[in-house]
This record gives structure tokens, C-alpha cells and sequence, in this order.
């Protein structure tokens, strides 16, 4: 496997949707590149990274308007 | 409500039943149940803290169907009315969450002008790498073909502790890029990496195969973590 290759299948690495005998090759090629395991760090922490992302507050004047519909269901 | 829009509500109450646990716990989550319970006897302090938590997160999936932020809003208050009217068949077997944001697709779907095409068949035209070829050697290379070029290899992420400084803007500039990303990636993403998703419930909310949300997530995670690298290669 070729490094160019490799950076293609990390999502399908990290969800386990590799076949068993592409994960192995991958596995090996990691072993020995540096490059690669560097890159499989990044990923890791871009996910990480994108995990902490929140979404902002409600608009006050939105919320209310949600809250309106309760009461008029009620 | 159209009726369509009301069949569908009915379809996925009853369809309620398949179990899927919620994988990541949110903050002021409680029993469902006791919750849909007071929903029942007119709680406005439930509603009010379900809307809080889960408006946000339905506003930047639904304002990926439609095209303003103005309908987006009209969309997630519908299917709040919907959740209120189908209360009383939800038997908390899925997620409220889940509930939540299968019918909000649904509904943001029936309102979006955008022009339908055919998901897969776009997703598969599309061939390019994640990174940029420049970063191998080429296949004509004596050695190591397809392998990272010297002074192109990756770096190691710093550790950004909770809180940090680095790791704050780190948090920005990812969520500047996911704003940017085309809307399915920015969807798939969403949904899995910061709501938590599982990818089957994503294949069925979207009505995606799994090799698509595959090359969806693939692609968003990429350019996010492209931008990390620029934005860390110019800080250190």
C-alpha cells in the first residue's frame, strides 16, 4: 500500500469498514511510515477537534416563538 | 401540516420500535418517557429545555435543504408542532432526538427549492484525492512511488488540553471550514462527528447508501484537517 492510497481508507479504518486483508496492509504500511502515522494523528485529532464543535445560542426571538407554539398546543 | 406530512409524522411513531440507543449522552438527558410524559400534562419547562437542546443542532442540518436561514427556522418549528401533535403515539423507543430529526429531513425536504439531483450519481463523479498530489512522489518515481515526498511528510497535532487557548481556535477555525464544505459533506459530518450519529441511522435519514456517507465523511474530515494543518503549519 502507498501512502497516497492509505490516506484514502482512514474514515473506513476508523469505522472498521475495511476488509480484513486491506486493514492488515494498512496496518503494516503504518508500521513502517511515519508520515502515515503522523497522518492518522491528524485525523484522529481532526475529529476530536470537530467533536468539540457547538452550536450557538438560540436567537431569543426564536426561541420565543417556539415556545409559543407549546402554549398555543397546550 | 399537509397530510403527507402527517402520514409520515404516523409512519415514524409507529415506527419507533427499532431501539437505537442514543450513542453519545447529552447534557440534561433523563428518561425519554418521563419526559414525553410531561410533555403530556403541558410542562413548558420540559418543552422550553428539549427546544434548547436540540433547535441549535436541527437549525444547521435543516439549513442544509433549504435556502435561507429563514425557512430553516420555519422547518424546525414545524417539527416541533409535529412532535406535539404525534405526542401522544411516541412510545420512546427511539430517541426523541431521532424522532426529531427524521421528520425534520423529511419536512425540510418537502420545503427545499433547491434542484434535486441524483445523490449517489454525484457522489460517485466525483474521483479526485483528499490531499494534494503535489505531497507524493509520482508513479513514475524510482523510489517509493505514492509515497510521501521528503519535507511533505505530516506533522503530529499538538496536544490542546480542554479549555486551551490553541485548542479553542483550533475548534474555530474547524467549524469555520465545516460551514464552508458542501452541503452533504457538511451534513454527514454533522451528524456523525459532532451529534453522534451512527452511520446506519445516517444512511436512513438521509436515505444515503453507506458507501456514499462513507466518501461524504471521508471528504469532510479531510478538508477540516487540511485546514488544521495550514492553520497550525502558520501559528508554530
Amino acid at each position: 500500500m502507498d501512502c497516497n492510497e492509505l490516506v484514502e481508507l482512514v474514515t473506513a479504518y476508523l469505522d472498521e469498514w475495511l476488509d480484513p486483508e486491506t486493514r492488515a496492509r494498512l496496518d503494516l504500511h503504518l508500521l513502517e511510515c511515519d508520515g502515515c502515522q503522523n497522518y492518522l494523528q491528524q485525523f484522529r485529532a481532526t475529529l476530536s477537534t470537530v467533536g468539540k464543535i457547538r452550536d450557538e445560542q438560540l436567537d431569543p426571538l426564536y426561541r420565543a416563538r417556539l415556545l409559543d407554539t407549546f402554549r398555543d398546543w397546550r | 401540516m399537509s397530510n403527507s406530512t402527517r402520514r409520515f409524522v404516523i409512519y415514524c411513531l409507529a415506527r419507533c420500535v427499532t431501539g437505537i440507543k442514543d450513542p453519545i449522552s447529552m447534557p440534561g438527558t433523563v428518561d425519554e418517557l418521563a419526559l414525553v410524559a410531561a410533555l403530556h400534562t403541558g410542562d413548558e419547562a420540559v418543552f422550553a429545555e428539549l427546544v434548547e437542546q436540540h433547535s441549535p443542532s436541527m437549525l444547521r442540518v435543516a439549513r442544509g435543504y433549504v435556502p435561507s436561514h429563514e425557512i430553516a427556522e420555519e422547518v424546525v418549528q414545524e417539527t416541533w408542532i409535529a412532535l406535539l401533535k404525534g405526542i401522544s403515539k411516541f412510545e420512546g423507543r427511539s430517541t426523541i432526538r431521532t424522532w426529531l430529526f427524521t421528520v425534520m429531513i423529511n419536512i425540510a425536504k418537502a420545503r427545499g427549492i433547491r434542484e434535486r439531483r441524483d445523490a449517489d450519481a454525484e457522489i460517485a463523479a466525483y474521483t479526485g484525492g483528499t490531499v494534494d498530489p503535489a505531497r507524493f512522489r509520482p508513479p513514475d518515481s524510482a523510489k517509493w512511488p505514492g509515497h510521501w515526498k521528503e519535507h511533505a511528510e505530516p506533522s503530529p497535532f499538538p496536544d490542546t488540553p480542554e479549555g486551551s487557548v490553541l485548542g479553542n481556535e483550533l475548534v474555530a477555525v474547524a467549524r469555520r471550514e465545516l460551514d464552508k464544505l458542501p452541503e452533504r459533506q457538511r451534513i454527514v459530518v454533522t451528524l456523525r462527528d459532532i451529534l453522534g450519529f451512527e452511520s446506519g441511522e445516517v444512511c436512513e435519514l438521509l436515505q444515503i447508501s453507506v458507501a456514499n456517507q462513507r466518501v461524504l465523511l471521508h471528504r469532510g474530515r479531510a478538508a477540516v484537517r487540511q485546514v488544521l494543518e495550514d492553520y497550525l503549519a502558520d501559528v508554530s
